[in-house]
């Protein structure tokens, strides 16, 4: 009979090089599944086309005089509202892990309690990268001028920092909610006030007083400022400056929270 | 402590709120054999699974696993224990190879070494045929065989089976049966929580029955077998006003035993091989002619009869329950 203490182990990669390596696995786990199912890339490019053909054909002539204008104008917010939107499903995600049990095999074994959570943080970035793209292809087909080239580029940078951070707050609502519409709910009466009190869609100087010093510290409109900047025309300094300011506020808050919700999650 | 037991309890307590999930547990399973915990539904078995997979915290109590404690020692335990849960942990979109390759290359192994083992693995558990079907493709017992496979990538000297066949037709079941009794035979200890008292005596070299959170019986399955009267026999006679007749005739010729009369036909719990010979010349001498004349295991709900007086709560839609999609 042996011992009850068990010999090493056959694996045992501590550090933080192993939880890098985990947390790929995970996003690699999530890759695996769009290639399965590469409709989820069809389905998530819908609304943004939509939000830029309804919104550049139907607000914009009376918006800004001409829809051309308009489009210069709102392409950049729209960029940044899909973004947050798109957050919305890493909280689901988590959340339908969590109630079918493949979470509890994460937990069993031997990976950092992070790896699960940022994994598939870090694997939804593929989707931000995508947004971009579709919707800044279907803007250039509409006439869009783009500034530079290394805007564009610089832009998806941005907004993959931001939507990093951001994700923790989708997956604080992901982990505490006890159903996936709760998380879609959660997330659409916060994000659906925050984006339009911003100025991803019109001039904030057009609103009345009290909104507007709402909505001058609006994260979103920081975010969309840069957008528009790299990518149309405008500052792009202040505004970036104000939406990393941002990003890394709501990280350091929902984050720690996000953390400890999921290992209570588990007693 | 014993230097034997790969798996100890001592006073392990779970509440949630005012519910006590486990109350008091002392278990032990010996290096290299298996632990059967029997128990109906909301006895406490997935509480104490979990608790002892490091995945919830004892609300009072310890445990040790591989000589480790579990709340101090959590990651140590995490290295060298498997986990296959009552609801399927595979990911239903990926293959059954892809699947076992993410377990791998999770646990650090470099891609080759991930591939070779997933593919050792689906050999082992006959999935190779279905290797490259996603997982939402699988049959029940596929995908139990799968989740099974998945808790065995890292090779684990310590499994914990939380309720591996609810939900498997007989084959299927049998099957599982094989597979874990060839993990034994490698050496690996093995926690089962089961509904059914013939699966825990068929794998179980120990087995402890729960009810409430409390541990009402321990044993081997003879031992428990001896005290519960581990099998059923069950007469229905073809005439069904002869009912009364085959009841009579059986407490008169064993009046220790009490046989019971439900759905047309008559359940004696016996311990004795040689009452059923003897019954059925008897039942032939009166000419009472039988549709059924079985022995069989007794039923989670005669074993629980015998041991609480009190049936189970275990309804008959939750025993055929299919597991979770």
């Amino acid at each position: 009979m042996t011992a009850a203490t068990v010999e090493a182990p056959v694996i045992h990669r501590p550090g933080p090089g192993a939880t890098v390596s985990q947390v790929l696995s995970m996003a690699w786990r999530q890759m695996v599944r769009i290639k399965h199912n590469p409709f989820e890339l069809v389905d998530l490019s819908l609304s943004p086309i939509m939000f830029l053909l309804l919104f550049v054909y139907v607000f914009g002539g009376q918006m800004a005089g001409s829809t051309s204008d308009y489009l210069q104008y709102v392409l950049g917010g729209l960029i940044a509202q899909n973004a947050i939107f798109l957050t919305m499903y890493t909280g689901t995600g988590i959340n339908a892990d969590l109630r079918k049990g493949v979470y509890d095999r994460f937990r069993s074994l031997p990976i950092a309690r992070s790896a699960p959570l940022a994994g598939k943080i870090f694997a939804d970035m593929f989707k931000q990268v995508w947004s971009i793209v579709v919707m800044l292809g279907l803007g250039l087909l509409m006439g869009f001028e783009l500034r530079t080239v290394a805007g564009a580029f610089l832009a998806a940078l941005v907004l993959v920092v931001f939507a990093l951070a951001i994700s923790w707050l989708s997956v604080l609502m992901g982990v505490v909610a006890d159903s996936e519409e709760k998380v879609q709910i959660y997330a659409f009466v916060i994000i659906m006030p925050l984006t339009f009190t911003s100025s991803a869609f019109v001039d904030i100087n057009t609103m009345p007083g009290f909104m507007q010093a709402w909505a001058k510290v609006n994260p979103v409109t920081h975010l969309a400022d840069t957008m528009r900047g790299l990518l149309s025309f405008g500052p792009v300094t202040e505004p970036l400056m104000w939406t990393f300011v941002w990003a890394a506020a709501i990280f350091a808050v929902t984050a720690p929270l996000a953390m400890r919700a999921y290992r209570r999650k588990m007693v | 402590m014993s230097q034997d037991n790969a798996i100890e309890t001592e006073g392990l307590t779970k509440h949630f709120g005012d519910l006590v999930a486990l109350d008091q547990v002392d278990l032990a399973a010996r290096t290299g054999t298996v632990l059967g915990v029997l128990g109906p539904n909301g006895a406490g078995k997935t509480t104490m699974v979990r608790m002892l997979a490091t995945l919830s915290e004892p609300t009072a109590g310890t445990a040790r696993v591989g000589g480790y404690d579990i709340v101090k020692d959590g990651a140590q335990v995490r290295t060298f224990i498997g986990l296959t849960g009552q609801f399927a942990g595979v990911d239903e979109l990926l293959t059954g190879e892809e699947n076992l390759r993410f377990i791998g290359r999770l646990l650090g192994m470099p891609t080759r070494d991930a591939k070779a083992r997933a593919r050792e693995l689906l050999a082992q558990f006959n999935l190779s045929d279905a290797a490259e079907k996603p997982a939402k493709a699988y049959s029940g017992g596929m995908r139990r065989r799968l989740d099974l496979a998945a808790s065995l990538v890292g090779r684990p000297r310590i499994l914990f089976l939380d309720e591996p066949t609810t939900g498997l037709d007989p084959r299927a079941r049998g099957e599982l049966w094989g597979l874990v009794r060839g993990l034994v035979a490698d050496g690996t200890t093995v926690l089962l929580t089961t509904q059914y008292l013939e699966e825990a005596d068929q794998l179980a070299h120990e087995i402890a029955v729960i009810d409430h959170g409390k541990v009402i019986a321990t044993g081997t399955p003879t031992q428990l077998k001896a005290k519960i009267g581990g099998q059923s026999l069950r007469i229905q006679p073809e005439e069904h006003a002869r009912l009364e007749a085959v009841r009579g005739l059986v407490a008169e010729r064993f009046p220790e035993l009490e046989p019971m009369v439900e759905a047309g036909a008559i359940t004696v719990g016996v311990n004795d091989d040689g009452i059923m010979p003897a019954l059925a010349a008897d039942l032939r001498d009166r000419g009472i002619a039988l549709t059924e004349f079985h022995l069989g295991l007794s039923s989670l709900d005669e074993v629980f009869l015998t041991l609480t007086g009190r049936r189970t709560e275990t309804d008959a839609a939750a025993e055929n329950e299919e597991p979770a999609k």
